[in-house]
């Protein structure tokens, strides 16, 4: 069990360099200055390029960026000197987590239930709904969803503010575009999972006894078919994360999705580099967590590396 | 007796869902080859005369902003969105296919090596290589496919690895290899070809992947952008015009929701399939 934590730790390690790393470079690549416009003469380019120490060799600039990433510093941004990215990801964030965490929520309680409502119920009728609804759901990308809901039901129909994070129903919409995908697949995993657990012979055993279903279903089923969703919170966690950039962009929320977005826009150099670095390190580091918190956990990965 | 009955009524059901998902599927690829090409319309072509015009018989979707039909941009976005799903699927799955295949098959050291970097990669969002690429390689079809290949090959490469494991144990593998049969040989004319349903399945779900990649990255601003027009840039720009024309947004949205939920369903019943026959 050590060997495979450890193992994993070094691997995160090494994804979180690599992401630094590729990054670093891949933005120094993008063509064209972030200080080239209309009006603003060559001299004037270079000598702000030269202050920021863009003209120093690449092997430095990486060298020192790397040396004040691991102090925690992602620098100065361009567009808006004056502000560093630290302050613009610390403005930004709360409203893209609020957001995510919402939808990650909403989606672990909808998909279970369902997933156990699919599981439990005999009526084929049933099935069927939530088996196609589920289809939909995990077909329609998320941007289309919330563009649909804000034409219906914030442009029509006015029940919902179209724009900003800053009460109770203006999470309704956003949240519900969000989380359709990632509900649609833990419907899927524990509607299955449960499937096969009922069929096992410990349920059998358990209704012999004379246990009613819902019992069976939430004090022994449910927890062994939980695993798959328990791994799965770290790959929900990264498209919840993207999947915000448009939805950030739909709603006219200043999360961190609209900042990138934005800085991609302005060609603010700084900026686009420290959110992907930032939003990739949460994401790797949840990715982490929820694998060794899965592999802890779940007694069948805990004997597999036993026996190694 | 009668549950056999009702696994096979099932079944039944089953296959009609997906005869009807196939069907839309072979309308909306015949739409989006011939609309563009056979069409009376060009998807670029501007004509001030007919500007904003609301659906009719010659306009089935209206006109938008510079004249241009609705219909025709629309179908000619979802040619370019099965271009790239399609195009980004094929060389994925093969990259997928060799590394898996090289990892199971060889095993030890090398599996360990190829699916530790495999790990590495995968664990970093990809959505964020992707827009960087485009930035680097300025927006187009190509840097497109080439974003979505960084890392879309790795479920591929998972799936074959897994298969390999499990069939390079079997009898008839053995017995190609007593016969003195070379390993490639081996890999490629009896250990891939078993693997072939996993693969398709695979592949099925890669292509609607692909497909809302480039969609929602369009609809960004950072994929696709005038005046090569997919059905993500089609929504970008109908998104703000949607409540004079709502028409221009709901068009190319719906008819992209459908060929995803196509794609879902017909790799759901492959899925499905796989299972059974194994």
């Amino acid at each position: 069990m050590m060997r495979y934590t450890w193992k994993r730790i070094l691997t995160g390690i090494v994804s979180l360099f690599l992401l630094a790393t590729v990054t670093f470079f891949l933005v120094r690549l993008i063509p064209g200055s972030p200080f080239q416009r209309g009006g603003v003469s060559e001299q004037v380019v270079e000598a702000v390029e030269e202050e920021y120490g863009l003209n120093d060799p690449l092997i430095e600039q990486y060298l020192s960026y790397m040396g004040n990433l691991l102090k925690g510093d992602l620098g100065i941004s361009y567009q808006d000197p004056g502000t560093s990215v630290e302050e613009i990801i610390g403005r930004a964030a709360p409203l893209t987590v609020s957001l995510g965490l919402s939808a990650l929520i909403v989606s672990v309680i909808v998909g279970t239930g369902c997933g156990v409502f699919y599981a439990a119920s005999e009526k084929r009728a049933v099935k069927k709904v939530i088996g196609s609804l589920g289809m939909l759901a995990a077909g329609i990308p998320g941007f289309a969803a919330a563009i649909l809901l804000l034409m219906v039901f914030s442009v029509k129909l006015k029940w919902f503010p179209s724009s900003g994070l800053f009460s109770f129903s203006h999470y309704i919409l956003p949240v519900t575009a969000l989380s359709l995908y990632p509900t649609a697949v833990i419907t899927r995993m524990t509607g299955h999972a449960l499937d096969e657990e009922m069929a096992k012979d410990y349920v059998l055993f358990a209704r012999a006894k004379g246990l009613k279903k819902s019992r069976i279903i939430f004090t022994h089923a449910l927890k062994n078919a939980w695993f798959p969703v328990l791994n799965y919170i770290g790959p929900a966690s990264a498209f919840l994360l993207t999947g915000s950039f448009a939805i950030e962009s739909v709603f006219t929320i200043p999360g961190l999705g609209r900042e990138f977005v934005m800085s991609i826009a302005n060609r603010d150099y700084t900026l686009i580099l420290g959110l992907t670095v930032f939003m990739g390190t949460v994401v790797i580091l949840l990715n982490l967590l929820t694998d060794l918190l899965g592999a802890w956990l779940d007694p069948s990965v805990r004997r597999a590396y036993r026996k190694k | 007796m009668r549950k056999e009955n009702r696994i096979s009524s099932k079944k039944r059901k089953g296959y009609r869902d997906e005869k009807a998902a196939l069907i839309i599927l072979l309308i909306w690829i015949f739409l989006a080859v011939c609309v563009p090409l056979f069409g009376p319309y060009s998807p670029t072509e501007q004509n001030a005369e007919i500007r904003n015009q609301p659906m009719s018989l010659i306009h089935f979707f209206g006109t938008d902003e510079f004249g241009r039909d609705n219909f025709t941009r629309v179908w000619y976005g979802a040619g370019i969105s099965l271009v790239i799903g399609v195009g980004s699927s094929l060389i994925n799955g093969m990259i997928g296919i060799l590394y898996g295949a090289v990892a199971g098959y060889r095993g030890k050291r090398i599996d360990m090596i190829l699916m530790r970097a495999a790990d590495v990669i995968a664990a970093i969002p990809s959505i964020l290589y992707v827009i960087l690429i485009t930035l680097v390689m300025g927006p187009g079809i190509k840097s497109m496919i080439f974003g979505i290949c960084i890392a879309g090959w790795i479920d591929m490469a998972r799936v074959v690895r897994g298969e390999m494991i499990r069939l390079k144990e079997t009898d008839f593998a053995a017995a190609a290899k007593i016969d003195g049969i070379s390993g490639i040989r081996i890999l490629f004319r009896h250990l891939l070809p078993n693997a072939l349903g996993m693969i398709v399945v695979n592949f099925l779900f890669l292509i609607p992947q692909a497909i809302f990649t480039e969609a929602f990255l369009s609809f960004l601003g950072v994929g696709l952008s005038a005046p090569t027009a997919s059905l993500g840039t089609l929504i970008q720009e109908g998104r703000d015009r949607m409540i004079l024309y709502p028409c221009e947004l709901l068009a190319p949205l719906i008819t992209l929701c459908v060929l995803l939920v196509v794609f879902h369903i017909l790799a759901m019943a492959m899925e499905r399939r796989g299972g059974q026959t194994d």
